[in-house]
């Protein structure tokens, strides 16, 4: 007796599986049964577009309509499966069949996913998924003349082109910031978006939808921006969800976010049911397209029909697409977007709409994905190098761009694996290959095209250097403009405001720049200003990062950390318990922190004023832990207590991070003193480090920890403290004057022609004959210092601004804290949700 | 493109003298927190909601104003993710956007437009 095989969905993919069972002989050995919904046998739903203009099914039907009566299969149409149930193993259609399996295979696909709105059910929104929904859609479109399609994916834009043709106006509307956002980056988006608005389609890219205006009948959307858009007519293609009620309410498991959860041999949890196509979950994706859905529909009917032999396993498909989208040619295939570490090259060609990207590996030798947009010739050549995982031609360009270039070999001392950003996972070579392929040649655009840089930023003056160092070697010209607002280096902007006399953000860039600013040179000048003139930084607080600007370093929840000054991490018995009781007062958390001080966490913005002026009163001034400025000085106990030391570095620390606290300078400055060879104070770790000698100080420079962490060099020895002071003011200055905005000294050591030797020759003998004016411009910064703290806690106009609202008493009232080890801690971040269609 | 704004109902908020020039400040209105900027070398204003859209902080009224290309904009102050002040949308190319509200300045007053605040609570 045949075993029975019941087939849940006579879509594309359910007719493939039939096809294939029938191509395999199992119509020997099973009684086959295929239960569809719609009134008509499968058809290609790929090209259902199509039907827009010709209007005829047949050419759609994917068999001839004898084909399953031929083959032995029974055909039920318009009669779905209305529950499963997998106990007594039977499946009872609308019509009240019942149908007993011995094997089902679940391929119920997908239906059209639509959004939520309020007026989403109005009369004029249309799903565009069966050939029946197209028919209503032709129908009703008769009566209008402007019609939105909600969704920039495949089928959303193949929507538009069909609205389009009949006549009407033409709309595209997508949530993400670009279209087909699953197969195309930003760039490709682009190149494309400006074709299909040559054809007369208007795109709307960044568009949440919030209601459908209208009363009855729909009259257009309002987004959330408080954008209007007013169209009569709306076609949903905003993606898909898995058709998988049947199976939830059997006792089928499926996945959180939907879709029949299926192992690598496409099994169900239920013995025998078996689920393919779009309402199957397998490793967590779920493939809204049809290839992936064949290649099951394959190998599951090969499993079915030969037992006993080796099975086949289905490993996930890629989602290579290839399509004659309205006219333009768009490919995507395997790891498009970059997704996992890759080397990207790039190529466009604003001019004729050619974009092309290759996905690599990130030694250059593999294809790991790409994309084509406007001319995918190269396609074939390119998904079969990477389906086999061909090694690539020694310059993998040539595949997109015909001339193979020339340059090669090392750049610098890091090996182009050498993880650059470490948030976003980019190498010194992914940030190489963006560089070569010409679509960056600035910090912005490498940003944008590596993600580098985005995350945390730690790495941004790392990207410069790579980004300067491989811009020389192609013979480019390396411009140092501090950003779009300034045509100067930060060096040159230095001078200007020395020379001129400029002591504000507008007159320098009225006078020097344009437009009116930004993150990247407000804050480089306000740091200049305060090199020069060591005003208080109040006075120009918008210009100001955001730490500088409320002299506190923001953290999670938009809280603010305190950290007092406490030099050379010598406390009295007194002032530390100040701090514990000023701590409880507004319930901080305390910490210790890396640098000898006690950190005190969680204020929110308008505790701030009040947080200072109890510290001040005590004797405690800011500790600068939130500028781009001299910091701590560490220090071990040296030879007031310990048994090795051979110099007071307690004392000469105190004296070092009492003379240059809160200096300002491109990046943050720290330092430390030990107080013998042993180095329990870590100095040469950092900026300028001093360790005691028999004979006294040897002073290094150009040390830290941090991203890339970097010993001090020695620069003198066996110094006594005057000359050991003398030649840290030089050095500081020198350091002041000339490096780029936010570069560390190691960096800038690292960059400066002529390394230590020349460093040493301008501190020690002179050679430039500025020391005399960078030991004044030192004196002129030491003996200005004043407490920023306190500069607030004295002006109740400047405490105004740390109220969190204008027009209200009231704080931040989404700040909430969590409890544990008995301190309280910041709520997490949400976990991001990916909200694409 | 037939893209309009539909008229809002306006709040006022506080005194234009309230505001820092070429700055930001966060305003409660109808419970929503709101950031609102003073672009005094161009003499414009624009309002968009507080939250960070990566962290959800509220606190781009505190971010650092300036412009990309002339475009006004917010960089927030947790990553330097920068928002235009027009459309709300992500410059630096991520998939956030922010809510953005239109200003109005009527006798030395700043106005916010929102939708029905009857519904908002």
């Amino acid at each position: 007796m045949k075993r029975k095989l019941v087939i849940l969905g006579n879509g594309m993919v359910g007719h493939r599986f039939a096809e294939k069972i029938a191509e395999y002989g199992g119509t020997e050995k099973f009684e086959v049964t295929i239960l569809g919904e719609e009134p008509r046998r499968a058809y290609d739903r790929v090209h259902l577009s199509e039907y827009f203009t010709n209007r005829s099914a047949d050419s759609l039907y994917l068999s001839p309509s004898d084909w399953y009566r031929t083959n032995g299969i029974r055909l039920l149409l318009s009669e779905p499966a209305i529950s499963i149930d997998t106990v007594s193993r039977k499946v009872t259609t609308s019509a009240g069949t019942e149908l007993p399996f011995d094997e089902l295979v679940v391929a119920t696909g997908s239906s059209a996913f639509v959004p939520n709105f309020e007026g989403v059910d109005k009369q004029g929104v249309f799903v565009y998924r069966t050939i029946e929904d197209l028919e209503k859609i032709m129908s009703y479109a008769k009566q209008v003349s402007k019609v939105a399609v909600l969704g920039g994916g495949l089928l959303g834009l193949e929507a538009a082109k069909a609205v389009l043709d009949m006549g009407k106006e033409s709309h595209v509307v997508e949530f993400a910031s670009r279209l087909m956002p699953r197969q195309l980056d930003e760039a490709a988006s682009s190149v494309l978006k400006s074709k299909i608005e040559s054809l007369g389609v208007r795109i709307h890219l960044n568009k949440e939808t919030k209601h459908a205006l209208g009363d009855s009948s729909f009259q257009g959307l309002e987004f959330v921006d408080g954008s209007v858009l007013e169209v009569e007519m709306l076609i949903v293609s905003a993606g898909i969800r898995p058709r998988d009620e049947l199976a939830k309410n059997s006792g089928i498991e499926v996945g959180q976010r939907g879709g029949i959860i299926v192992d690598d041999e496409l099994r169900t949890n239920v013995y025998g049911v078996y689920a393919i196509g779009e309402v199957a979950l397998h490793k967590g994706m779920i493939y809204g397209l049809v290839a992936p859905g064949y290649e099951m529909a394959e190998i599951l009917a090969y499993n079915l029909c030969s037992p006993g032999q080796k099975t086949k396993s289905y490993a996930g498909s890629d989602l290579s697409t290839k399509l004659k989208l309205i006219g333009v040619d768009v490919a995507s295939f395997g790891d498009a977007l970059g997704q996992t570490e890759h080397l990207p090259i790039a190529y466009t060609n604003p001019r004729t709409g050619v974009y092309k990207k290759l996905v690599l590996s990130p030694d250059g030798k593999k294809l790991k994905g790409g994309i084509l947009v406007g001319d995918a010739d190269a396609y074939s050549t390119l998904l079969t190098l990477y389906l086999n995982n061909v090694e690539l031609p020694a310059e993998p360009e040539s595949l997109i761009v015909g001339t193979p270039s020339e340059e090669g070999s090392a750049f610098g001392s890091l090996p182009d694996d050498a993880k650059i950003c470490s948030c976003n996972n980019v190498s010194k070579g992914d940030l190489l290959g963006a560089i070569r392929s010409g679509s960056c040649s600035d910090l912005k655009g490498l940003k944008e095209c590596t993600k580098a840089g985005t995350g945390c930023g730690g790495c941004i003056p790392q990207m410069n250097s790579i980004l300067k160092e491989e811009l020389r070697a192609q013979g480019k010209v390396v411009t140092e403009h501090v950003c779009e607002h300034f045509k100067y280096s930060r060096q040159e902007l230095f001078q200007i405001a020395k020379v001129k006399g400029i002591r504000s953000f507008e007159e320098m860039i009225r006078t020097h720049g344009m437009g009116n600013g930004c993150e990247v040179c407000k804050p480089a000048v306000a740091s200049i200003i305060a090199s020069i003139y060591n005003e208080p930084i109040q006075k120009h607080r918008e210009i100001q990062d955001t730490n500088d600007k409320y002299l506190a370093n923001i953290q999670r929840g938009g809280t603010y950390s305190v950290v007092p000054r406490i030099p050379g991490g010598e406390i009295t018995p007194d002032k530390l318990i100040v701090i514990g009781q000023i701590a409880k007062k507004y319930d901080l958390y305390c910490k210790i922190t890396g640098g000898q001080r006690i950190d005190l966490l969680g204020a929110r913005m308008d505790q701030l004023p009040d947080i200072w002026k109890d510290l001040v009163e005590e004797g405690f001034e800011s500790g600068h832990a939130y500028g781009k400025a001299m910091r701590t000085v560490k220090s071990c106990v040296g030879s007031t207590w310990c048994r090795y030391g051979v110099q007071d570095s307690t004392a000469f620390a105190i004296r070092i991070e009492e003379r240059y606290r809160g200096i300002r300078a491109p990046h943050k400055l720290k330092s430390a003193v030990s107080g013998c060879i042993r180095e329990c104070a870590e100095a040469r770790g950092k900026d300028f480090g001093i360790i005691a000698t028999e004979k006294g100080w040897n002073l290094y420079v150009g040390g830290n920890g941090g991203v890339n962490p970097k010993h001090a060099i020695l620069l003198a020895a066996d110094l006594d403290e005057e000359t050991c002071v003398k030649y840290i003011d030089r050095f500081m200055m020198f350091y002041i004057r000339t490096a780029d905005k936010l570069v560390r000294t190691s960096a800038w050591l690292e960059q400066l022609e002529g390394g230590i030797e020349y460093l040493k020759d301008v501190v020690i003998n002179d050679r430039l004959g500025i020391n005399k004016a960078l030991e004044e411009e030192m004196d002129n910064l030491v003996g200005t210092y004043v407490c920023e703290w306190k500069d607030v806690v004295d002006d109740p106009e400047k405490q105004k601004r740390y109220k969190h609202f204008i027009n209200s008493e009231d704080s931040d009232p989404t700040v909430r804290f969590i409890e544990e080890r008995g301190q309280k801690r910041p709520v997490d971040w949400p976990k991001k949700e990916l909200v694409s269609n | 493109m037939n893209t309009t704004a539909k008229e809002p109902v306006w709040i006022p908020v506080s005194t234009v003298s309230e505001f820092p020039e070429d700055g930001g400040v966060c305003a409660k209105v109808y419970g929503e927190q709101i950031a609102i900027f003073h672009f005094s070398s161009r003499n414009e204003w624009y309002a968009c909601e507080n939250k960070c859209p990566h962290t959800g902080d509220m606190v781009l009224a505190r971010g650092m104003i300036g412009d990309s290309q002339g475009e006004p904009k917010v960089a927030c102050p947790m990553h330097k993710k920068s928002f235009s002040l027009r459309t709300g949308a992500c410059i630096s190319g991520e998939e956030y956007t922010v809510k953005t509200y239109p200003v109005h300045i009527e006798d030395g007053t700043v106005y916010i437009g929102i939708e029905d605040p009857g519904t908002q609570g």
